[in-house]
């Protein structure tokens, strides 16, 4: 089973997740079981062993993500799971992993919040945490997931940015999408585009570890591969060695900002429905994309001319897929299960061209296309 | 919205009762004979409280011959009730032509007389032996009733699932569920849960 074959397979997102990690080449789990994340261990517990992978149960999350730091810097891709009270003590070491570029994948399945807040029930509110709760600038990717195939294919994608970009990539999945069973076909390993880190070509004499190619970013040496260098959370140069010097700092910065930026048509993924010719639409993300479908094509049967852009990823903000679209329609509906985190952005990017409407729910309760439909036809 | 036309595509069941029962149990068999095996597509979803049995508890099952966007239920075709206080909470989340099934021993009230009574628990206690299978007797009359899976794939699925030894209570169980559910002439039901002249437009 761990290695996917064309049947068909009754999965749960959680589930699919953990196919799409075993066949991104995962190969390291750490993380300590909360619901609504657990089965991606439990599955995790069975499945990485017999493929000689590693999992381990650690004492809490903060240990946790400082395990996988350390697969990965080990050359081994590696991930963890979780839910917002875990996310919220990954994030110091998440800093770590986004200055010293380790690729990994860290998955939240949000519930609600704050603290252990609503175990059993969805949420979306931790979409401003996944980019900026670590502290100070920093590049990060965060991806969301809709369907129970969405967790497979974006799992595999998540990985595959991490290694390109060096980067740890955030996959915010929530309750509804983790604990819905689907039947997929998942695909055959050799049709899906696995993607490895860049190892250095040079001899080891010759390794700058933190020295970016043309793109940014530096290959990465495993340890125990022969090339010795040095891993830091301060701010160093391209060996590896703490800096204050203010051009070596800002260079650093520039660097790890560029590569995201250079990468956008790769890592900017959104799915558009009956966009071209919208005069009103919806933006939504997670579980909530699937309402907004429903509701859309209601409203598309009733005559009224809608559509619905689905963002997968949600940072680094696809902003030039979302503002033209700001300026062809007159209103844009914005469904969330918080109080508005991305509502933000979009109206950050939208500076006044259009009628932005927001529609949240904050009582744990899933969003359902009714009351998105309710909003659409007042739009 | 237009109820009618959008929701023909779809067809939602729901498994109710307390939790301990085995209803998501049997939405997950439900779900895997209809999507892996007659090959349809489906949407299983459930919700349930922090208590590990007690507490309500509620699983769906949404089929469909096109991909699936809302993965739960709007208007139920058929709710399954295994006790009086899911049927409440529930009847009014039934179409006015759905299907309301109840296990007789369990609901005493009966909030319409479109309503099928099958005595499921009792069922499994005395002539399967355990009452642990009441939600597979359960299933055979949902399947049947449903008209939604291959009734042969339904006992593939449930076998697939089920713990090693328990094979043959649980088929004998979903057999019998389905033979009582023949006994049923759906024809023979008032035509609406609200009133018995209901006119479908």
């Amino acid at each position: 089973m761990s290695e996917p074959t064309k049947q068909r397979h009754l999965l749960q997102g959680n589930e699919a997740i953990v196919e799409g990690a075993l066949t991104a080449g995962c190969r390291f789990f750490a993380g300590y079981p909360i619901t609504p994340a657990s089965e991606i261990a439990e599955q995790l517990s069975i499945k990485l062993p017999a493929v000689n992978g590693t999992f381990i149960q650690m004492e809490d999350e903060i240990a946790s993500i400082g395990a996988i730091i350390g697969a990965s810097l080990a050359g081994v891709k590696s991930m963890t799971a979780t839910s917002g009270p875990g996310f919220s003590l990954m994030q110091e070491n998440l800093g770590f992993a986004c200055v010293a570029e380790v690729p990994c994948v860290i998955v939240n399945v949000m519930r609600g919040g704050p603290s252990t807040g609503l175990p059993t029930s969805p949420a979306q509110g931790d979409v401003q945490m996944a980019r900026w709760g670590t502290h100070g600038d920093h590049s990060i990717v965060v991806l969301a997931v809709s369907t129970v195939m969405d967790s497979f294919t974006i799992t595999v994608k998540a990985f595959n940015i991490a290694e390109k970009y060096r980067v740890p990539v955030i996959l915010l999945s929530d309750e509804v999408v983790a604990h819905t069973r689907e039947c997929v076909e998942l695909p055959d390993t050799s049709e899906i585009k696995v993607v490895d880190r860049i190892r250095p070509s040079v001899p080891p004499d010759w390794y700058k570890p933190y020295e970016g190619d043309a793109r940014g970013v530096a290959p990465m040496a495993a340890f125990g591969d022969g090339y010795r260098h040095h891993v830091t959370g301060l701010i160093h140069d391209v060996m590896g060695f703490p800096t204050q010097k203010p051009g070596e700092v800002e260079e650093f910065h520039l660097r790890q900002t560029k590569k995201i930026t250079r990468g956008f048509p790769d890592i900017q993924m959104t799915k558009g429905y009956f966009l071209d010719d919208a005069e009103t639409f919806v933006i939504a993300y997670g579980a909530v994309a699937r309402s907004a479908l429903r509701a859309v094509q209601d409203a598309r049967e009733a005559g009224i001319k809608v559509g619905l852009l689905q963002l997968i990823t949600l940072f680094p903000f696809p902003r030039r897929t979302v503002a033209p679209l700001l300026g062809q329609c007159r209103s844009v509906l914005i469904p969330e299960m918080n109080l508005g985190q991305m509502s933000r952005e979009i109206q950050r990017v939208n500076q006044g061209s259009c009628n932005v409407v927001k529609y949240n729910r904050i009582d744990g309760k899933f969003i359902t296309p009714r009351e998105i439909y309710g909003q659409l036809i007042k739009l | 919205m237009n109820g009618q036309q959008k929701t023909q595509e779809r067809y939602e069941i729901r498994f109710s009762g307390s939790g301990g029962q085995g209803l998501i149990t049997a939405a997950v068999v439900f779900a895997e004979a209809v999507g892996v095996y007659d090959g349809k597509y489906v949407c299983q979803t459930q919700s349930y409280g922090p208590e590990a049995r007690g507490g309500k508890s509620k699983a769906e099952v949404v089929i469909s011959s096109r991909p699936i966007d809302y993965p739960k239920a709007l208007e139920l075709d058929l709710l399954l009730a295994m006790n009086q206080a899911a049927c409440d909470a529930y009847f009014y989340d039934l179409k006015q032509n759905g299907l309301l099934v109840v296990d007789s021993g369990l609901v005493e009230q009966h909030p319409t007389s479109r309503i099928i009574a099958i005595p499921f628990t009792d069922i499994a206690k005395e002539e399967i032996g355990r009452k642990l299978v009441a939600n597979m007797v359960a299933l055979g009359a949902v399947g049947l009733l449903s008209g939604q899976v291959n009734l042969d794939n339904l006992e593939k699925a449930l076998l697939a699932r089920v713990p090693k030894g328990t094979e043959e209570m649980n088929s004998r169980a979903l057999q019998r569920g389905i033979e009582e559910a023949r006994k049923i002439n759906l024809d023979d039901l008032p035509r609406s849960v609200i009133s018995d002249d209901y006119d479908e437009v």
